[in-house]
């Protein structure tokens, strides 16, 4: 039995005469500890697919089960990372940790809350940082202290949702290897969300595309089978990175990721030379007169 | 399409746009600072050229200055023998926020600059000009949206339009597609190439993303980090055109190009970090002896 399994998932929004389909029949089923990456376009509806996961939203048909049981509500076993950090800015760095600890595990005494707390702020290299508050912090500071948040409340699967998308591209590689190093210490299951397919590579081992909107489903999987630690700069040269990336990329931009309407029409493109503007636009007392030979073009177009 | 091609072939100049000895220097207190130094770079007609460089290395100000936006301390820029002084319609300038007028539909925006350079033509070879623009650039039943109702890479796409629709001598664009997530990305980029291979207008391209210069460009100009950067490498992409992107990638050159590229990059980053870098989080150090 796989660990988190989706099956015939679809999922609208709108009311009946207004109903935009997002997600079409989408089946996915991942194993426990497995690290996967889920690559699509933005719009294509990538959130809602975690939101699914995460007990957030309810599918309109299909089933999204945890271990076999039926995912209904959102609960601490599924840990969530949003883009937006969502921290709560009054709290310092260890109060919001503290507060999914306090939340999880009521049970525990102070001290052990509050090793928990430590513990977590550790694995992410926030320890000096722990009395700051959020807005005291860079936007990757802020992301490790959502990871801590998430990570402390020991949920059975990490979802994450574009992390590392409002970051630069250094801080991004930081954190790409700060995540693989911490999936490799606890081997928890891993869900990546991302707009960025080098991302997905750089960290995954399995990458799953997913398709364009509207009616958006998950294209064939492929496994990353690059040894770890995965080093940017050799990548280049190694046979396994260009075989996937050609993958994934050509499963996006090709026909089945990327549905596109095209139409043919007649478009007239003038052929007009455009006008010094530094002349005078009369030339004793005439107007210019442009040159001009229309041409009529038969161009395919794409719909958007 | 072939016509048009063999239309653009014969008429290439070598030097169709010279930079020589661009010099830019802002009054600083600490004395001058130099940001751009010695810079001598022609591009020939017809030709697609990429600077490739790190954050505040100073290729966006060697953009503004060939787009007219900043003068140049020293040293003199030419394009089609003339010499160029301020900002021209001769120019089109595609930025990294596509700077609409969010009151004007996407066709009022492009009409905007068409207006005024076609102003002898008729007022329906005018919106033929615009139309023609927003529906290659795929935005054929989006012409009348604000920028307001339209996504992200959307607006970059009317932002495109706008620029060619003027027939500029020169395309200049600086991080067109930094702001759109990497798929849009590969998406615009494609729209880019489209346009481009129909006019054959030659561009100045500003960028940090290696796989878009690779795409895109003839010719790749490595920068060296600032102050005083200059010129330090020069790559030519031997790729075919019209290129496709899965076929780029699978040239043999492709990925040995790409790590040439990336590997200046690294030691231009590093070579800057030599002078005392603030660290954000500290125990960055720590981690990596934790991971080994």
């Amino acid at each position: 039995m796989p660990f988190l399994e989706l099956k015939n998932v679809s999922k609208s929004y709108g009311t009946a005469d207004k109903k935009t389909e997002v997600l079409r029949d989408v089946n996915l089923s991942i194993e426990e500890g497995e690290f996967v990456a889920i690559v699509g376009y933005s719009g294509a509806g990538k959130t809602t697919l975690i939101s699914m996961i995460a007990g957030l939203l309810k599918p309109d048909t299909g089933t999204v089960k945890l271990r076999g049981e039926l995912i209904t509500e959102p609960s601490p076993e599924r840990g969530m990372v949003f883009q937006n950090y969502s921290l709560l800015p009054w709290l310092t760095v260890a109060e919001n940790v503290a507060l999914a600890v306090d939340q999880v595990f009521p049970q525990w005494t102070a001290d052990q809350r509050r090793a928990q707390v430590d513990k977590y702020l550790a694995m992410v290299n926030l320890t000096p940082a722990r009395g700051k508050l959020p807005r005291e912090l860079s936007g990757g500071m802020r992301q490790r202290v959502s990871v801590a948040r998430a990570l402390a409340a020991e949920p059975k699967i990490l979802l994450l949702d574009e992390p590392l998308g409002a970051l630069d591209a250094l801080t991004r590689a930081t954190l790409q290897d700060e995540i693989v190093r911490i999936w490799e210490q606890d081997r928890r299951t891993i869900v990546l969300i991302t707009n960025d397919v080098d991302e997905g590579i750089m960290t995954a081992a399995r990458i799953i595309p997913l398709s364009a909107g509207p009616g958006a489903t998950l294209g064939p999987s492929v496994a990353v089978d690059i040894a770890r630690p995965r080093d940017r700069k050799t990548l280049n040269s190694n046979p396994d990175f260009k075989h996937v990336r050609k993958q994934v990329i050509s499963y996006l931009l090709g026909p089945g990721g990327r549905q596109k309407t095209m139409v043919k029409r007649k478009l007239t493109l003038p052929d007009l030379l455009p006008e010094d503007l530094n002349q005078p636009r009369t030339l004793f007392g005439a107007t210019r007169q442009p040159r001009r030979r229309s041409e009529e073009k038969l161009e395919s177009l794409e719909i958007a | 399409m072939n016509e048009l091609i063999a239309m653009a072939a014969p008429r290439t100049r070598r030097n169709y746009l010279e930079l020589s000895q661009l010099n830019k220097t802002y009054p600083s207190p600490k004395g001058p600072a130099v940001i751009v130094n010695d810079f001598n770079l022609d591009i020939a007609e017809g030709e697609f050229v990429t600077l490739i460089g790190h954050s505040g290395c100073g290729k966006s100000t060697v953009l503004s200055m060939v787009a007219g936006l900043t003068d140049a301390t020293a040293g003199g820029l030419v394009l089609a023998g003339k010499e160029l002084t301020g900002p021209g319609p001769d120019r089109g300038v595609v930025f990294q926020s596509p700077s609409l007028l969010p009151w004007l539909t996407a066709r009022e925006n492009v009409m905007l600059g068409v207006d005024q350079v076609f102003y002898t033509a008729t007022k329906s070879e005018r919106l033929q000009i615009a139309e023609y623009y927003l529906s290659v650039v795929g935005l054929v039943d989006a012409m009348d949206k604000r920028p307001a109702e339209l996504s992200q890479g959307m607006r970059q796409r009317v932002g495109i339009a706008r620029a060619f629709a003027l027939s500029p001598k020169m395309l200049l664009l600086d991080e067109p597609f930094g702001m759109l997530d990497s798929l849009t990305r590969y998406e615009l980029q494609a729209v880019l190439l489209d346009l481009w291979r129909r006019q054959r207008t030659t561009a100045l391209m500003v960028t940090h993303d290696v796989d878009e210069a690779l795409y895109l460009s003839d010719r790749i100009v490595c920068m060296t980090d600032g102050p005083e950067a200059e010129v330090g490498d020069i790559v030519e992409v031997p790729f075919p055109r019209p290129r496709d992107r899965v076929a780029v990638m699978e040239h043999p050159e492709y990925y040995r190009l790409r790590e040439r590229l990336i590997e200046f990059l690294e030691i231009h980053a590093h070579h800057k970090r030599r002078v005392p870098f603030p660290k954000p989080a500290g125990p960055e150090s720590e981690s990596k002896a934790t991971a080994a």
